[in-house]
Parts: C-alpha cells; structure tokens; sequence
C-alpha cells in the first residue's frame, strides 16, 4: 500500500524526523490559508499523487505547469492550486492516462546546501532491511545505480537491533556530513530505519534529503511503501489508502479479497493461485490472445465473491470471452461450479465462458455445470482450454 | 528414497484451528503419514481424534517426539511459531499460512541462523512424498510414487506440474513448495542440492515466477556444479506488467529486475530446459529424458 508525501511526513514527524512545515488540502482556498500561515516567504506547491517525477510531470490541462511548484511569492497559491487540483498529472509514472491530483501540500521553502538521497527497503538478498544513501540526491537513483554504483553506500539492518549508531556515523562520514548535521543526521538515519520498521515499511525514500545553510538534515521529501501482510497490525496507516488512487474494479476487488490486476487484453481469466494465475495469462498470450486481467480467486469460492470476480472482469467492454482455470486442492470443484452457475445467472453473463477444472471433487464439479444448461466450453489440457479461450474472444490477435 | 520426509517421519501439527485441522485429518488419511500430535495454546490435553495436543511445542517434544511440524497458525502469529518449532528442536517445519509480515520473516530467518531447523515456506503448499506422506495442502490424488523431483513457488502451478507428470505416464519423488514470499526459508538451490544426494529422483522440474533472484541463484549453482540430473523449467509471469505484486508478495518486477526472460534466460544457459508454455511441462521432460537416455519409469 503507498501513501501520499504528506501522509508519509506525517508519519515521520512521530518518529522525530524533521521535515518542514506545510499542509494538505483540497481546496485552492485552503492551500492559500495554509501558504498565508506559514513563516517563509517562499513556498512550495506539491500535487499529491501517489506517483513518482511529479517535478518533471506536466499537466494534461496545462501543458507548461509541473506537479510541484517553488513559488517565491506566495500569493500566487491560490491561483496555482486552482489549475492543479482537478487537472491530470502525467509523469514517467503514471502511465500516459495520468492521475488526477485532488490534494495539494503546501510547504515552507528551505535554504537548501545540498541534495541527498536516503532509502530504506527490504533487500531479498540479504533477507533484511537495507539503508542506502548517496549524495546524488534528486537524480533517478536507478540510473545512479547502473552508471556510478561507487556513488551508493549502503548498511545491512540487523533486525533484532535497528541501525546501529555506527552504521549511521559510518554513512554519515561518507556523505561528507560534518559538524552539527553529522550529528543531528546520523541520528536521523537511524530514526528513518526505526521508522520503516516499526510500520512495516517495505520501501522507504526520501528524495532529496537536504543538508540547510542553517547545518540541518531535512527530508524535504517522504515516499512510503508498506508491506500489505504487516498492515492489520497498523490500523492508521491502513485508513490513509486513497480511494482514488485505485480504480472502481480495484476498489471493488480488495473489497472482496480478490487479488486483481488489470491488463488491456480481451480474454477476462479467473484462477486459483498467483503462479497459476500468472500462467493462464502466459498461455492465452501463447496462444495468440491478450488477458484482460490478472485474477487469482484464491481458497475461498463463494457464490458472492464468484459473483463479484465475473462482475468485475466484464466491467471491462474489452472482455470478450472468460476463461475460468481452477486446480482444486483447498478449493473444491463443486463449490466453485455452483458459484459459476449463480454468478452467470445473477449478472446474465453474455460473453462465451471457457472452464478448466481438476482436483478436488472434479467430477461433481463438471456435472452440475452441464446439468445448468448454460453454454460452457469445457477443456481438460490447459493449452488446449487456452485455444479455445482465445477463439471465443474472436480469436488471435 | 526421497527428500526431507518420508515413511518414517513424524509429524506434528502448529495451530489446530478450523484449516489445520482439515488439512491434519487429510494427511493422517494419506499413506503412511504418522501424524503423532497438534500444538494449539489453551487447548493442551484435549484429543483431536486420537491425536493428542498440547500448549507448545516443547511439552509435544517431550511426549510424542515429532520430526516435522506443519504450521497453520495466523499470519501475525506464524513467525512466533516457526521459531517456536525451532527452539524445541523439530528439524524440519514447513509453514503453509500465507501473508506473514515481511519484517517478521526477516527476524525468523536470524533466529534460525546457528539452529538445526530448516524451514520451508512460508506461503506454500507444503511437502509431499508421494505413496508415504502428505505434509501440506496438496490435492494427494493427483500424486503417483515415481522418480520426478518437484520443487516450485506457487502452490497451484505446482499441482498443475504434477498433473503432467503423471499425464506423460510418471510419478513423483516429493514435490517441495517453497512459497511465494519475498523472504522464506529453504531456496530453489537448497532443494537442488537435496534432490542430487537422492537416488530415486532422477530428473527435476523446477517452476519459478518473477521477482527476485532465486531462479537466477539456482541457474548459477546448476552451471557451477555441474548440476548431473537434468532439470526442467518454467517461469510463470511472462506477460506480468513491471511494478505489480501478481498475488504472491514476491512476484513483483521491480526497477526492471527479476523479469521471467531474465530467468529463462539464465536457466537456459546453465543447460536447463525451459518450457515455454505452462502446458509443455511434462512434454518437455519426456523430451529430456529421452534425449539424455534416462529411465524415469522403473
């Protein structure tokens, strides 16, 4: 799950990271009273979207704004906040559609000396969280990565501990900190990793992390990641997902426990488990098609959640045929039959429907869609049932 | 033979809810599995069936001395019992539960580090010694005694995997799942290591996903030591879009890494041979066996 920037500084301000001051908003009215509050001259402007380059993205709407703005006179704002909010932000991110901004975060400016960057992520290598900081701040650090990687320093997380005052001191001297913000940033390093692990982080950036004029260690900027397996225990984290970042179908399917992912094809699938999953999708490509989705039902096959998942891949125009791959262990084929058999008579399904079922209680699975009178393909091969998929969505691509 | 359980072992089960003790009472049913106790905390000294079970997993030790434990315990409670197996000494545990924190996963996997106890999973199907015991979800009727090893990520890919096997006229020596977390405890290289020491298996299909790098890790330890079996591959999430958790946690390509071309890439370097389409799995190993003269049958 992400969280906008200024839901993440909110989370860094508990932990003693400093940022600077500033608010959210969604009002162009608001982000004025916010600006007029605030101490510094200049202010900074920032849509609030959960995609990364918002600096380098322009606006559908206004070709020469970008997602976050300094404005060195602040009664600009409000106009500014205006052609922002309700506009669509395209960054490398955000795919060519874009995203629309419905919140803006409005912050003192700060005498910047010069840009870090800091991240915390959980390295699967290593099997622990890692902290990685470079003095390249504001730049892509992938390309940082590839062309300079010297330019990277980095310390294992032991995760029975945090980072150790050491670690910490240790990237500081690196970075070339000295004086007060030797101190002041070793002890933030350290705040940043306690930070990712008591939330339950998986990713942590902030770019850039800056050094003042005035000696201080500032995140100026705050992305966060968390781990969605460790969210139950982090109710407050969980009630700052934004609605708006996910699309209905999306919305729908976490409702349902659904794993989906939507794709642009025309075969609709419905699989138990992700490799499954993720294999159904390769074979319909194989065979010529293009999946439309990405859906694993999982153990629990209600008739309601059946009905939910055909619900939500035919939500798509695009979905010409459905392609149902179940290999029953924990699921059963007769349950999961029953539930087709409902689901195509509550929404009348009209697109053809492809079945492929093994496993548990297959036989009676089979019976009671061919006692249903609906018209089924059935298939036993997957390559086979793949075919068949793709012909019924009017055939390769 | 066969790897990691088999006739003689002795299973415990962690976390007699509802799910683990359906799926205890479909391994005691199978085989020869010797399912000899259940460890659920404030249940101890209650039966379950014929099965005795206890507070932990210490006082399970004492009395009934099990050698592999299955965990079903909830996800914010599964890391507390795989190291809980671990300090009673229980050599093998496999935990089926999916969604364990991350951060959890991390600190189980220093709290084994110096311990005689391996740990497969979390998030997986478990294990499975076809015709001796069942220590997992799997489906057991798919299953034939045989001579295949299957190690795999993904649960139901795998039963998908042991379908074709015994399509094409095989069985199988065990079947592992290793789970489809980003941080778990036994590697694809791990169960490559145990199926070369074991007689019977003679050929291994080997199913990987995107996302990390373990197939990678398992392709260079192929090539380094000249890996003798001969090994058969697929890569689920060929068409998976980059930046997208595919269901499992670890099934992301993140900043362009761990892509299913990588990995084919890399397998089919080390001399693996990779099947492009998830339904050539069993064709593909009757291919290679064929090729490499190799009687799987008998």
């Amino acid at each position: 799950m992400n969280v906008h920037e200024f839901q993440a500084k909110e989370i860094f301000r508990k932990f003693g990271i400093p940022t600077v001051k500033g608010g959210a908003t969604d009002s162009a009215a608001g982000a004025q009273a916010i600006a007029d509050g605030l101490e510094t001259e200049i202010v900074v402007l920032k849509s609030q979207i959960h995609a990364g380059g918002r600096g380098k993205g322009r606006f559908k709407e206004h070709p020469d704004l970008g997602g976050v703005k300094v404005l060195t006179d602040k009664s600009q704002v409000a106009a500014l906040a205006e052609q922002m909010l309700g506009s669509t932000l395209v960054t490398k991110q955000t795919g060519a559609e874009g995203t629309v901004v419905k919140q803006v975060f409005v912050e003192s400016g700060c005498p910047i000396e010069h840009e870090f960057y800091a991240a915390v992520l959980l390295d699967r290598e290593s099997r622990a969280p890692v902290i990685m900081v470079s003095r390249e701040g504001g730049m892509d650090i992938e390309e940082v990565a590839e062309n300079t990687p010297e330019k990277i320093f980095k310390e294992v997380v032991d995760v029975h501990y945090g980072l150790h005052g050491f670690q910490a001191r240790r990237l500081a001297a690196k970075l070339g900190w000295s004086g007060s913000a030797f101190k002041q940033g070793s002890r933030l390093l350290c705040d940043l990793v306690r930070c990712f692990m008591e939330t339950d982080s998986s990713l942590m950036e902030v770019n850039p992390l800056v050094t003042t004029t005035d000696g201080e260690v500032i995140a100026l900027d705050a992305k966060m990641t968390f781990d969605d397996n460790g969210l139950p225990r982090h109710p407050d984290i969980e009630a700052m997902a934004d609605p708006n970042e996910m699309s209905p179908e999306e919305v729908e399917a976490k409702e349902w426990d659904l794993s989906y992912i939507s794709l642009d094809g025309s075969v609709g699938c419905m699989v138990n488990g992700a490799g499954l999953a993720m294999a159904t999708m390769d074979m319909i490509k194989h065979a010529g098609g293009e999946p439309a989705n990405f859906l694993d039902v999982g153990g629990g096959a209600t008739e309601e959640r059946i009905t939910a998942a055909f619900r939500i891949i035919t939500g798509s125009p695009e979905v010409k045929a459905i392609f149902v791959n179940v290999f029953g262990g924990i699921l059963r084929c007769d349950l999961l039959a029953e539930g087709v058999v409902a689901a195509c008579k509550t929404l009348d399904l009209k697109v053809p429907l492809v079945v492929r079922m093994l496993g548990t209680n297959v036989t009676e699975g089979r019976q009671i869609l061919a006692d249903s009178g609906l018209a089924i393909t059935f298939s036993e091969e997957l390559g086979d049932a793949a075919a068949k998929a793709v012909a019924a969505a009017g055939g390769a691509a | 033979m066969s790897i990691l359980i088999n006739k003689d072992t002795r299973l415990l089960l962690q976390g007699a809810g509802r799910a683990g003790r359906f799926h205890a009472e479909r391994s005691a049913e199978y085989c020869d599995t010797n399912l000899v106790g259940a460890v659920h905390p404030g249940k101890g000294g209650q039966k379950m069936g014929d099965v005795p079970i206890f507070d932990t997993v210490e006082q399970a030790m004492r009395a009934v001395e099990p050698t592999a434990s299955m965990i079903f315990v909830p996800a914010m409670g599964a890391a507390d019992a795989i190291m809980e197996a671990a300090d009673a000494g229980i050599p093998l545990t496999s935990c089926i539960t999916e969604g364990v924190p991350a951060l959890d996963m991390a600190r189980v996997i220093r709290f084994l580090e110096g311990k005689n106890t391996r740990l497969v999973g979390p998030n997986c199907p478990g294990l499975i010694t076809p015709g001796e015991i069942k220590m997992g979800i799997m489906p057991a009727n798919i299953h034939t005694p045989g001579r295949i090893g299957i190690v795999s990520r993904s649960g139901t890919l795998t039963y998908e995997a042991v379908y074709q096997v015994s399509q094409v006229g095989l069985g199988q020596s065990s079947c592992v799942g290793i789970g489809g977390d980003p941080i778990n405890g036994t590697s694809f290289v791990d169960c490559l290591k145990l199926f070369a020491e074991d007689e019977q298996t003679v050929a291994l299909i080997m199913i990987g996903e995107i996302g990390g790098t373990a197939e990678e890790e398992a392709a260079a330890y192929i090539k380094e030591s000249g890996y003798s079996k001969p090994v058969v591959s697929f890569i689920a999430g060929q068409t998976a879009p980059p930046g997208k958790r595919m269901g499992h946690a670890g099934a992301i390509i993140a900043g362009g890494k761990g892509t299913a071309s990588a990995k084919m890439d890399a397998l089919t370097e080390a001399g693996v041979a990779v099947a492009l389409k998830p339904s050539e799995m069993g064709s593909t190993l009757i291919r290679v066996l064929e090729e490499r003269g190799i009687d799987a049958k008998s």
